[in-house]
């Protein structure tokens, strides 16, 4: 059956890099699965853990969080404050028997268009190979 | 008041309807909750596009609108600006992309659509949570302070005070100029710096909307962009400044002595000094540390010479408080000190110098009255010239300082000039950089003048029958070279001032990596910072020659008018919100605030924005364990809904139960177009 699955992906990007990146990408025609669907944050600082767990609660297979690379976060140091919230909830999804590697956490600056496609089909692919998120059936939302 | 959702789906030509049935995606939008009007059009953003939405807005009474379109980032001014001209806050917009983010990278038009249909979802989830926000136009106060007057803050404030804005010039030593007042002659030109600079310094001191204040510092800065309240300290100069005219008849009698800072600790200065007899102002100062009158009531010599009796031993330090518009900071940089780099023997040897002390042995007014001679009083007959001291090295800086390429050539000049064209002179260098104006060219008249270049970082100095030998490898020869001269000068990297962590704080800004202030983007947003109304000007940004100190400082000093000459700026109201009655008051997020924006209030034990000063970065908001800090705009729920839209999640729409009782996953992959809820 795992042939035929095709995971559903959300991605939270900060305005400032990736979403600028995924622009660029699309600008450029760089073609891309249709499995990732993205929200719009303005920094990953922003992205409180429960956005994550929501999503895969809700039925996304896995989450990408990206954002501008060390140093450049638009406003100073958020993308390090998410570098630390996604490590902990890599260390903690295992206790309910959600694969750490359906999180992940990249770092896409603005320029980098080739690098988000890449990121996202590896991604997608990744996940595909991994499988349906299963443990969300014994969560209540 | 109920929901009534517009919802526009733009062909953007064939650009998006090329792969997306925008026909059908708006078909399928119809059948979504709260939905009054969906349609499709060739191009949204033309202006019978908007019109569509204005009139809609009017006729059907829209209270929240949807455009699918482009990315936001290119036209989500344009349709709140449309929602604003209907009379719909701009904010019950939400502005989705179909195009870059769906018809331009997806290969199969079916899956195109299927993507573009769950955008549309998301996006009409989401906007029923918007809220209408308002943005605020605060006022923004004429003056204007600068902080450091080195070149850079000099320019800055002259550009200003032309306008006719009042400036508030502080400068922590005693007398103006910074760096540049310490040099001779100044590359590519070599024109004399004094001559450059001194009228420069003195137009400063003419100036009546300048107000400069020597020998102070700031203390404290509160607020926020257009009103900023800086408290500055007065040191006590012990001399008062509207009574002494500067004749130096105190400098001469004064039988305390110290090493001068401003000669690089080459010479001597009395207790009583000034850093140079062009200085501006060219009123002395007392240096209390060690005024034996001040610290044991002896001596007082000066006193009885002053023949204006302008001096004072009793001074005091005073504080004064300034409300200004906007703020530039010039406080410049310093320079590294090699005494860790042992084996080039700084402050062992007494013949290796830094490179500002160099500067000072070829100026007229310093200890050498500008001879290049050794400490013996000969001239050298031979000098080695290290550059990329501390740049350009792992264990030290590893940016470039940018000026000591150039810097280096100047000596090499000056040295075959003053000393004399027999005089052999080696240059130690890793790459030429000479990337400016006339840089270049300067480099070929000094290599024509029968300089030597060694390519290679020398590995060490050592002593040698009363020679200094640079021992190092020549890179391009590959060999090794010990190479005996008289004197080495050390090209020291430009570096952040030792205290640029505390005056960060001070103001609010950040530093990079390398130390210097963070400016707010690298490329496009080089004078400005991430705290509105604070802007840089020279090298506290980073290593810069003069004339890019100077066109920067131009730079921050026009943003500091801009903001001036308006008289008020809008304040955006995408800002943090705490819920007093759920914050616990656990005081995390004033901590992770990065710009210092989040009060905690005692008596309610609870944390509050300062909505001024806060940029809605969501550091806060990401953390809140209680959830009482949200981002307006970002919050809790817009994003849960928008998660829940993304994944066709709407309610109402049947959900499929498999025969555990749990939501099937691959059935919720597969709610398809056309599926109405
Ligand atoms: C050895 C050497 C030789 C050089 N030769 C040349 C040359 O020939 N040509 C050329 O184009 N460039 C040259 N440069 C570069 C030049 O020095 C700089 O471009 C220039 O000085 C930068 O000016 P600035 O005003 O930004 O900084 P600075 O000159 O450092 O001035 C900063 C000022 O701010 C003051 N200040 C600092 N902190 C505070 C504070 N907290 N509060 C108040 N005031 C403060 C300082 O006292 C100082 O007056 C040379 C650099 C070096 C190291
Ligand atoms: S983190 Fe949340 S609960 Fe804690 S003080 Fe800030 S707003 Fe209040
Ligand atoms: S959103 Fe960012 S800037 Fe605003 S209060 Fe929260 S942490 Fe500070
Ligand atoms: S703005 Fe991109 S991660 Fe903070």
């Amino acid at each position: 059956m795992n042939n035929e699955f095709e995971p559903t992906i959300l991605a939270f990007v900060c305005n400032w890099c990736t979403y600028t990146a995924a622009d660029l990408a699309g600008t450029s025609r760089m073609v891309q699965q249709p499995n990732l669907r993205l929200v719009r944050m303005m920094c990953t600082g922003m992205v409180d853990p429960k956005y994550i767990v929501k999503s895969l609660l809700s039925g996304a297979d896995g989450v990408l969080v990206s954002g501008c690379h060390p140093g450049d976060c638009h406003y100073i140091n958020g993308n390090y404050k998410a570098r630390r919230r996604v490590k902990l909830l890599n260390e903690i999804l295992p206790q309910f028997g959600i694969e750490k590697e359906r999180v992940k956490l990249t770092w896409v600056g603005a320029s980098e268009g080739n690098e988000f496609a890449a990121t996202v089909n590896n991604f997608i692919n990744e996940i595909r190979e991994l499988g349906p998120m299963e443990a969300c059936s014994m969560a209540v939302v | 008041m109920a929901k009534k959702i517009g919802v526009y789906v733009c062909h953007c030509g064939s650009n998006i309807a090329g792969k997306v049935d925008c026909e059908g995606v708006a078909d399928f939008a119809k059948g979504l909750k709260d939905v009054a009007v969906s349609r499709d059009y060739q191009f949204m953003c033309s202006d019978p596009g908007q019109e569509m939405i204005i009139k809609d807005i009017r006729e059907h009474g829209l209270n929240r609108v949807v455009v699918a379109s482009c990315s936001p980032r290119l036209h989500e001014k344009t349709f709140q600006q449309a929602c604003a001209r209907a009379g719909l806050n701009p904010y019950l917009l939400q502005h989705s992309c179909i195009r870059e983010h769906c018809s331009w990278i997806t290969a199969d038009p079916e899956e195109a659509t299927a993507k573009a249909k769950h955008i549309v979802e998301a996006a009409v989830e989401r906007v029923g949570r918007h809220q209408e926000l308002f943005s605020r136009e605060v006022e923004v106060l004429p003056d204007v302070m600068v902080v450091g007057a080195g070149i850079a803050g000099i320019q800055a404030s002259l550009d200003i005070a032309k306008s006719g804005h009042t400036v508030h010039l502080v400068e922590k030593s005693p007398s103006i100029g910074g760096h540049m007042a310490q040099f001779d002659k100044t590359f590519p030109t070599l024109d004399c710096a004094a001559c450059i600079s001194t009228p420069k310094m003195v137009a400063v001191s003419q100036e009546p909307n300048i107000n400069l204040m020597t020998w102070s510092e700031v203390e404290d800065v509160s607020g926020f962009v257009g009103n900023y309240t800086a408290t500055v300290l007065h040191k006590p100069r012990y001399i008062n400044a509207d009574v002494c005219t500067g004749c130096g008849a105190c400098l001469e009698k004064c039988p305390t002595k110290a090493l001068s800072e401003f000669d690089e600790g080459l010479g001597m200065r009395k207790a009583i000094y000034r850093n140079s007899p062009q200085a501006v102002p060219n009123t002395p100062v007392i240096d209390g540390t060690i005024c034996k009158k001040i610290t044991k009531d002896k001596c007082g010599i000066c006193q009885t010479i002053c023949p204006t009796g302008a001096i004072d031993y009793e001074m005091k330090e005073t504080r004064e408080v300034f409300h200004v518009g906007s703020i530039v900071l010039a406080t410049g940089y310093d320079t590294m000190d090699p005494t860790p780099m042992a084996e080039y023997g700084f402050g062992k040897y007494d013949e290796v110098y830094t490179a500002l002390q160099f500067e000072r042995l070829n100026n007229a007014v310093g200890p050498t009255e500008g001879r290049i001679v050794m400490k013996n009083g000969k001239s050298p007959e031979s000098v080695a010239i290290i550059h990329c001291v501390g740049s350009r090295d792992v264990n030290y800086h590893e940016y470039c300082s940018r000026t000591c390429c150039m810097y280096a050539l100047k000596y090499d000049h000056l040295i075959k000039d003053k000393v004399g064209h027999n005089t052999n002179v080696y240059n130690f260098y890793i790459d030429m950089r000479c990337f400016g104006k006339g840089y270049e060219e300067f480099f070929k008249r000094v290599q024509e003048e029968g300089v030597t270049f060694i390519r290679g970082r020398p590995a060490e100095i050592v002593q040698e029958n009363g020679k200094l030998v640079v021992v190092g490898e020549d890179t391009l020869l590959g060999m090794n070279v010990r190479v005996p001269v008289d004197m080495v000068v050390l090209c020291t990297a430009m570096e952040a001032q030792k205290d640029m962590a505390e005056v960060a704080r001070v103001f609010g800004v950040a530093q990079g990596q390398d130390g210097f202030f963070l400016e707010e983007h690298p490329k496009l947003g080089p004078v400005s910072t991430a705290t509105d109304g604070v802007f840089l000007a020279g090298a506290c940004q980073g290593p810069k020659d003069i004339p890019d100190a100077v066109a920067h400082a131009s730079g921050g000093a026009a943003q500091a008018l801009a903001l001036a000459a308006k008289g008020t700026v809008s304040i955006s109201p995408t800002t943090s919100w705490i819920n007093p009655d759920i914050c616990v008051g656990c005081k995390v997020c004033v901590g992770l605030c990065p710009y210092s924006a989040i009060e905690f209030d005692d008596r309610r034990q609870i944390a509050v924005i300062n909505e001024a000063m806060c940029k809605g970065c969501g550091s806060c908001a990401g953390y809140c364990p209680s959830g009482a800090a949200q981002i307006k705009h970002f919050n809790e729920n817009q994003i849960f809904d928008e998660i829940d839209g993304l994944l066709g999640l709407l309610p109402g729409l049947p959900e499929i139960i498999d025969e555990t009782g749990a939501q099937s996953v691959q059935a919720r992959n597969v709610i398809t177009p056309g599926e109405p809820a």
